[in-house]
Formats: structure tokens, sequence, C-alpha cells
């Protein structure tokens, strides 16, 4: 026995695997005592207390989604509310055959058989006990409708829910957003116990960048439901916590003259506040109807609005770049003023076409004869093109860009909105980097003059020249432009307002030079020989503005714009920045109108309007 | 032989049962407490899926096809067993790199493999482990050495890996538990039980922190506060629980649980189909259940200390234990003990695959038993 081999000793293995055998079977028998303790537990001790829950009754846990906060405009009218409403639901578990009875809905026309491969991945992403939406928003008649073939659809029921209506429907649609059903890619990201109960998400604008505090918490409720699955009786639970409610800086009288003034146009009115950064007017044109998408539009709906020429869902006020046109003017004017590169009060002499030293080319004024002999106040009523030309080439596009990018211009505003677009300040370095064949890296001395009128390379958002003309208005302070005013607070009920966010200002050397160029602004309204004098001549208050035109097709160096020959859509842009009163101005305004030809005559009365409503009815 | 089956039950008849047992190469206790707990199971089933016919009867189906594997498993002599060993378990890991590779996904991991039929090659390592282990100690002298059980570690870490990898914890686990019945069995040293429960206990917080998904995570935190997501992961123990609990001493009466028959209890004819038994049959039921299944396994350890050689009782009992351990596993997670892990009930949760590995597996211990005196003749 003492030797290093160990021998197989079958008689010692066998008595050794008995004795582990025997082991096993013990533990085996502990571990079915224990599972018989907790038998013994739930069935016996607690019998009383389960018995209590399942007896006679059934209980369900339910999600009891959160009432969606509330949204107002800054005096607090309704802009987005919770209506009660009709929806159809679905819960897989109970249903024998899903394909065959949404085959039946089809039928009886409470769902579009477009739908159906659309609804059936839905239903496939959801827990099989879920009550998934499958319709919302039904009519009195198709409530009706079910009510006759419900012994039909078991596991399909209907119930009222509350559904978002915007009573101010498209016109403040680009501002406020809308809700509508959980897409699979969201779903993804979002925690989806917190969305249990609830089958709408903000998608845009404010319903989507304020979503986390506007959907509120889930709570749940232990239900009693008989032996159809009808709740019977409440037994507790957690009551949901609603989605707190917003007041917006939107003044809604303003942005309803703003609507109606496009009257159905291509194009954006943004108005701010300028002492705070508050958007008063928050428009895209055309529009889309946010009460569609809560209702649940089918694809072939969606698809239409995504297809439109005119972009509906496009929101032009946040992501439409347009060349700015003349409406620059002031600030570069500022910007030689500041750098000294002229002298305010010399004229030159324009004579309707501008050439650069030792060139041939001619840059044309917008005035064929030209506007005589014109200074810088001159220059600015009456939109002279030859004016700042020259003075372009005399400021360098270095300094001209660096001018323009410390009034927000190319780099978006910081608005509380998602996908703002940044537009264009181009600069040499920026061409050096954004092309790639050689030829096309060289800046070439044109491009600033050209850029002395707005036009060439040069991009800008209807929000961007909205918060630039603020700046302007509010002689070089800066504030973030906001749509969030306040917070309603749940427990108080009082509204608790966020403090405007001052930004760098625009700080120039002598400050009566801001008193000059909106002294020249002023006159483009209510001077003489302003562009726009027709629209400011009666107005009950002083206003500042300059018109611009924005090229969409280029005209060749000796043809004429005929405005009658070009199509609808290749016609100029029309622009219009406005602020007022003079003296200590409440109302910026930047207006848009895509192919509306003439700054002056198409979009200053829309700034007008906006303009005169808002200092009408707020004091 | 019809005289036989069809005559009265007399003590001479028995004896020629018995014989009929015999020549069939099957074991009368062993397919009697299958057979009673096929029986519950189709019971429980009929009214979990809410009285359907059709539902039962496929389940029956497949039953009597995993029971035909059983009868052709069982006619093979454990001796043939013992030299396909090491062959059957590299096919298994061929196919488990295989389905690494090329499987198809299903509910987000890779099990499936589809060569002309579709299965799990988790199934064929079920079987194909405990057979790898019972050879690679059977001929050398037990207990096993260092190095033996190194290399037995071995070769359950690698199928164990491949499993996890897949990922199917659940499987992985019982695959662990498996091994370590096996290496038990052979007669490791205590000083090495006491090390791997120790080592286990340490790795604890190293596979909460790095390893554990998620949603692993979450049905550990389940079971300690089902109430914290009573939407979600809570769902099922909250339910089960109310199932059961309702059920109280004598149950409510076959058809008559109201959680299960108003479909409130979620997966109820697959992984908690015991809270249905529970519900209906009350404590009683549920117990008898549990002393079936017991009967079963002692059935089988009888069966492994009286084999008589060292491969087949290492092979005996460790497919008995693994057996007993699903049971384990299944009751304590539908009463709330364990985490919810995707464990079916043996012979009674409906599906298929791992029924016939299953049934396989009592053909091995039928065939070990009813080959024993041939052999020793």
């Amino acid at each position: 026995m003492a030797t290093s081999i160990r021998i197989k000793d079958h008689w010692a293995e066998q008595r050794m695997f008995l004795r582990r055998v025997i082991v096993a079977g013990l533990i085996a028998f502990f571990l079915v005592t224990l599972v018989f303790g907790r038998l013994f537990q739930l069935q016996i001790l607690e019998y009383d207390y389960f018995s209590a829950q399942s007896q006679g009754n059934r209980i369900r846990v339910q999600p009891v989604p959160p009432t969606r906060g509330l949204i107002y405009d800054r005096e607090g009218r309704v802009l987005a509310e919770n209506v009660p409403s009709y929806q159809l639901e679905l819960i897989p578990e109970q249903v024998p055959d899903l394909e065959a009875t949404l085959a039946r809905l089809v039928e009886i026309g409470l769902i579009d058989g477009e739908e159906v491969a659309e609804l059936q991945t839905l239903i496939g992403t959801h827990r099989r006990f879920d009550s998934i939406a499958i319709r919302q928003r039904l009519t009195d008649e198709d409530v009706a409708q079910f009510a006759v073939h419900r012994p039909r659809f078991p596991g399909v029921e209907i119930r009222a829910r509350l559904a978002r209506n915007y009573p101010y429907g498209p016109a403040v649609a680009h501002a406020v957003g809308y809700v509508g059903g959980i897409s699979a890619a969201e779903k993804q990201e979002l925690d989806e116990a917190a969305y249990a109960g609830t089958s709408v998400i903000g998608k845009t604008s404010i319903e989507d960048a304020y979503e986390s505090g506007l959907h509120g918490e889930v709570g749940h409720a232990e239900v009693l439901v008989n032996a159809r699955g009808r709740i019977m009786e409440v037994l507790g639970g957690e009551a949901a916590i609603p989605g707190g409610d917003l007041m917006l800086t939107l003044d809604v009288d303003a942005q309803l003259v703003a609507w109606d003034a496009l009257a159905g146009r291509r194009g954006a009115v943004v108005a701010i506040e300028p002492r705070t950064g508050d958007v008063l007017v928050f428009v895209s044109a055309p529009s889309y109807d946010p009460n569609a998408f809560s209702a649940g539009l089918t694809r072939k709906e969606f698809r239409a609005l995504q297809t439109d020429q005119d972009r509906p869902l496009f929101n032009r006020a946040l992501r439409g770049a347009y060349p700015p046109g003349s409406t620059i003017k002031p600030m570069l004017a500022l910007a030689a003023l500041h750098h000294a590169a002229l002298d305010p009060d010399d004229t030159m002499y324009c004579g309707g076409y501008y050439r650069l030293p030792g060139k041939s080319h001619r840059y044309r004024d917008w005035k064929r004869e030209g506007h005589g002999p014109v200074d810088m106040h001159d220059a600015i009523a009456q939109s002279c093109d030859v004016y700042f030309y020259d003075m372009a080439r005399e400021l360098g596009i270095d300094r001209l860009a660096d001018f323009l990018q410390r009034f927000g211009l190319g780099t978006t505003t910081g608005l509380d909105l998602r996908g703002e677009k940044a537009g264009l300040v181009p600069t040499p370095a920026w061409k050096r980097r954004a092309f790639s064949r050689r030829e096309d890296k060289v800046w070439f001395p044109g491009e600033t003059v050209i850029t002395g009128i707005g036009q060439g390379y040069l991009l800008a958002t209807p929000l961007q020249l909205a918060h630039a003309t603020a700046v302007v208005a509010a002689r070089g302070e800066r504030y973030r432009p906001r749509l969030l005013r306040g917070r309603v607070n749940l427990d108080t009920g009082e509204t608790e307002y966020g403090q405007p966010e001052r930004l760098p200002p625009v700080a120039i050397d002598d400050n009566a030079q801001w008193d000059r160029i909106i002294s020249a602004m002023n006159a483009v309204l209510q001077g003489e020989r302003g562009t726009a004098r027709a629209v400011g001549r009666d107005a009950p208050f002083t206003i500042a503005g300059k018109s611009g035109t924005a090229q969409v097709f280029s005209v060749g160096q000796d043809e004429e714009y005929d405005s009658e020959e070009i199509e609808e859509r290749m016609r100029d842009h029309a622009l219009f920045i406005a602020f007022a009163p003079l003296e200590a101005p409440r109302i910026a305004v930047a207006v848009i109108v895509e192919n509306g030809e003439s700054g002056s005559r198409t979009a200053a009365p829309i700034a007008r309007a906006v303009l005169e409503t808002y200092l009408d009815t707020s004091s | 032989m019809s005289s036989v089956l069809t005559s009265n039950r007399r003590p001479a008849d028995l004896t020629a049962m018995a014989l009929l047992l015999r020549g069939l190469h099957l074991d009368g206790l062993l397919l009697a407490g299958i057979g009673a707990i096929m029986v519950v199971g189709l019971l429980a089933l009929y009214s979990a899926v809410g009285e359907s016919g059709t539902l039962v009867f496929r389940q029956a189906v497949r039953l009597a096809a995993a029971l035909l594997a059983m009868l052709m498993v069982a006619q093979i002599p454990p001796a043939w067993y013992r030299r396909a060993a090491p062959w059957i378990y590299l096919v298994g890991l061929a196919l488990l790199v295989m389905v690494l590779l090329t499987g198809d996904v299903g509910k987000g991991a890779r099990r499936w493999l589809d060569i002309g039929l579709r299965f799990q090659p988790s199934e064929i390592m079920k079987l194909g482990l405990p057979l790898m282990i019972a050879w690679l100690l059977h001929e050398r002298p037990l207990p096993p050495s260092f190095g033996m059980i190194v290399a037995s570690l071995l070769l359950i870490l690698i199928p164990v890996a491949l499993i996890a990898l897949q990922p199917d914890l659940g499987t992985a686990i019982l695959l662990t538990m498996t091994g370590a019945a096996a290496i038990f069995l052979a007669g490791i040293g205590a000083r090495y039980i006491f090390g791997a429960i120790s080592l286990a206990l340490i790795s604890l917080p190293v596979l909460w922190y790095w390893v554990m998904h998620d949603y692993q995570k979450q049905r550990v935190l389940t079971l300690i506060n089902p109430d914290s997501d009573p939407l979600g992961a809570g769902y099922h123990i909250i339910q089960s629980k109310i199932a059961i609990g309702s059920g109280g001493l004598f149950g409510k009466g076959w058809l008559n649980g109201s959680q299960g028959q108003l479909e409130f209890l979620p997966e109820r004819s697959t992984d908690f189909i015991f809270a249905v038994i529970g519900e209906e049959f009350g404590l009683l039921g549920a117990l008898s259940v549990l002393l079936i299944y017991l009967l079963i396994l002692f059935r089988g350890l009888v069966i492994a200390a009286t084999a008589q050689d060292t491969f087949s009782r290492i092979l005996a009992g460790t497919i008995s234990l693994t057996f007993f351990f699903y049971v384990f596993v299944n009751s304590a997670m539908v009463t709330g003990l364990i985490p919810v892990v995707g464990v079916p009930l043996p012979l009674v949760s409906a599906g298929g695959t791992s029924m016939v590995t299953l049934l396989a597996g009592f053909g091995i211990l039928m065939s070990i038993q009813t080959h024993r005196k041939l052999l020793a003749r």
C-alpha cells in the first residue's frame, strides 16, 4: 500500500461512490425540502394574502401613463393640450389569431389595409401582455362600429385616452412641434418602463426638446378585473406624476398675424425681444397640421407630406439657410465705422455699377441708372450696392467676416431646439478647407465684393437674422434666443421664469456709431427716399429696418432681370429685417419670403404687421 | 405476447410484464415515474393553454417521439457509449464552434444551427460532457489525481465558455453543474470542494461588475425586490407567487386556476407551468410532483450505485443529478427563491428539443441498468 503507484481498488472505489451517491441524494432531498418550505410559506402561511389578491377577482398591474405637460404662450394661452379621445388597443396574449384579427379589423374599416404589416412589426416589439394602441382618435361612428362587432375581437378593446391637441394647428406647428407614435428606433433608446402605457413621444421642436419634462413619470395601478378583463375596481398602486407645463416666449397674436401675412407662401418669420432673447414669433410656412400626427398618420399621408414640393415638414426658421442679401448692410457699415475704413460723411458717386481697380468686370447695382452721390446714410436707406461693394473691398474679407460672426452669423444661436443650422460666413481659410480642387481653393477679390451685399457663399437662417437684428436693436448687447420662458411649478401652480442668458456683446469703440446706423435704418422706412418708405409711412411708432433681395438665379453680365420670364422658383428671395420702437426697442423681426422678389414690397409689410400687432397688444 | 398484455394482474403476469420490460431494455420504476410526471404535465398544459386540445396533442406527439428516442438509446449497450464518448464530445464541440460562426440568431443570441434539421448544439453537449468526463476518469484509480481534475475542468470549461459566448448563461450554468456533479461523484477530495466553493463566492463580485449583462443583473435585483419593477421584470415573479400562493393546500381544482386561466401568468405553458400546478393542485399536488421527481432521481442514483463499472456509475449518477438540478432550478425560480433563468420544468414544460435530450439521458440509464445482468452472466 505504501508504494507510489496507485492501484485501482474496485471495492474501495465502489464504497466511495456509494458514499458520494448518498451525499448527493441527501443534498437533493434538502433542496426539495427548501422548495417545499417555500411552497408552505406561500400556500399556507401567506395563503390569505395571495388568495385575496386572486380570489374571485383578479389583479392586474397596469401602467398609468402620465398626463403630458401643457404648453402655453407668453400670455398663458394654450398651445398644446390633452383632450379625451378613444383609441383601439390590442393585447397580443389575448388574441387567438393575430393575422385574422387584423384582417377582420380591416374588413370593418377600422384600420387601413396598408398598415397591417407595420402594425405587426409594432406588436412584435411589445411584450405579449402589453396593451398596444393600434388606432388612435376613433370617431363616434368607429366606436359604434366596433361595439357591434366586439364579440368577434377577443383581446381588442376601446380605451379612452388623452390625445394631444394643438388649438392653433399649422400656425404654431414649427415652434411647438408635434407628438407621434414611438418609432422602433426611438424605442431602442428610451427607458421602456418609463413609457409603459404611453404610445406617443415628442418628435420635433419644443415637444422634442423638452420631452423628458413634458412626459412626466409613469405610475402603476393594481386593478381588479373580471373574467373578461374589464376593470372592476382600482385597488392601489402609485399615481403617475404628470409632465410639467411649459410657458413659451411666443406671442400667439403676433404669431398668427405673421402666419396669415405669409398667406401660404414659402417663407419664415422670426421675431425676438432684444433685451431678453425671447422668441416672440417663430413661423415657418408652409406647415402641417400637428393634430394629424397625434391622431396617427398613415404611411401614405406621411409620405405625401415628405414628398411635397414645398416641403411643409422643413423648419425654414430654424434650418433654412438663405443668402441674407442687403439685410447685412447695416452690420457691415458698423464694421467700417469700427475699423475707421471710411468716413461716413464722404459721398461717393454711384453710376449703377462697380469695377475693381484694373478689372473690367462690372458689378451691377440693383438700380440700373445708379443712385448718384451717396454717403453712408443714403447708401443704407436706398440700399446702394456700389457703396457697399467698395466698402467690402476696403474692409477686406477677414475683417468683414469677423464682424458678421460677432453678430452670431456662421454659428448656431443656441436656441433651445434641436437641429439648428449654422449658416455660413465664408473666409479664404474656409474656402481652402471646403474645396478639393486646387483652382477652387483660391479666394478671389470679386468674392469679397459680392459678400458686401450679402451674396456669394454667405448663408444665414431666419433665426440668425432675427438674432442679429435684435443685437443691432439692443446696441450690441446679445442674448441667447430662447423659446422656453418658464416652467409651471406643479406644487404651487406658479410659473418659474428662466433668466435670460447674456452672450458676449458686440463691442465697438464709439457707441454713437450705433445711433448713426439705426438712424439710417429708420430712414429705410420713414425717410424721404427709403426703399420701404411706402410701408413705414404712416406707422404710429418709429421703426428701423432694412430690405434685402437675395438672388437664387444668377443673371448674366449684360442681361436684364426679367421676372416675368423667370420661373416662379427661380425668382429672388425677399427679405426684411426691422425693429421698433427706435428708442427702446421691444421687438426685432426677420422675414423671408422665398421667391418673393422684392424685400421692401413683399417682406416689409409682413414685418410691419408683426411689429404693429406685438406693440399694440403687449404693453 | 398479446395475452400477456391483456391478461388480468396476477403475480405471474407481473413477472411476464417484467420480462417484457427486460426484453425492451426498459426500467420499470424509472418508466413509471416518467410516465406519471408526463400525465400530470399534460393535464397542467391542457389547463395552461386554455383547454386547447391541439396544443396538448402536439406536446403528446413530442413526448412520444422523445420516448421513442429513449427506447432506441436503451438498446445500445453501455460499452458502445464508452467507446463513442470522446467522439460524441468532439462532434458536440465542433458544432458549438459552428453555431458561433454561422448559427441563426433568435432572441438576440446565436443558439440554433440549421443543418437539415434545426437544433441547439448545446443539447448534444448536455450528454456529451458527462460521457466525456466518465470516459476520462473510468480507467484510472479514483479519487482522481490533481492532473485528472485539471483535465476534467478543462473539458468542462471549453464547452461552457462556447455556450456562454452565444450567450446562453442558463445552459452554461447548468452544464457547469453537470461537470461538477461528475467530478463530485468521482470522489474528489473535500478540500477541493471547499476550495471551489470559496472561489465561487470570491468571484461573485467579479461576475457582477464585469461579466453580467444588465438584464441579468436586473433579474437578480428583481428577485430581491419584485415590486421595484412591477411592470417589467418583476411581473413574472409577482404573478407566479399570486398563482401559487392562492392555490392553498388543496388547490383550486383542475381548470379552475384563475391566474392561469385568465392568462395573468406569463409563459404559463412553458417555464412557469409549475405555478399552474401549484395553483390548481395546491401544496399537496405540487409536493407530490416534487416527490415523483425525487423518486426518479433516487431510482437513477440506485442504478448508478449498482452499476458494474466506473464509467457507467459516473455517467448514470451525473445524468440523474443533472435532471434533478433542472427540477430544482425551475421550481425555485417559479416560487421566487432564485432569479429567473430560462430553464424549463423537465417532462412538463411545452417545447421540443430539450425533451429529446432528457429522455435520451434516461435511455442511457436504462441501458446501464438492463445490460448489467446480461454482462454478468
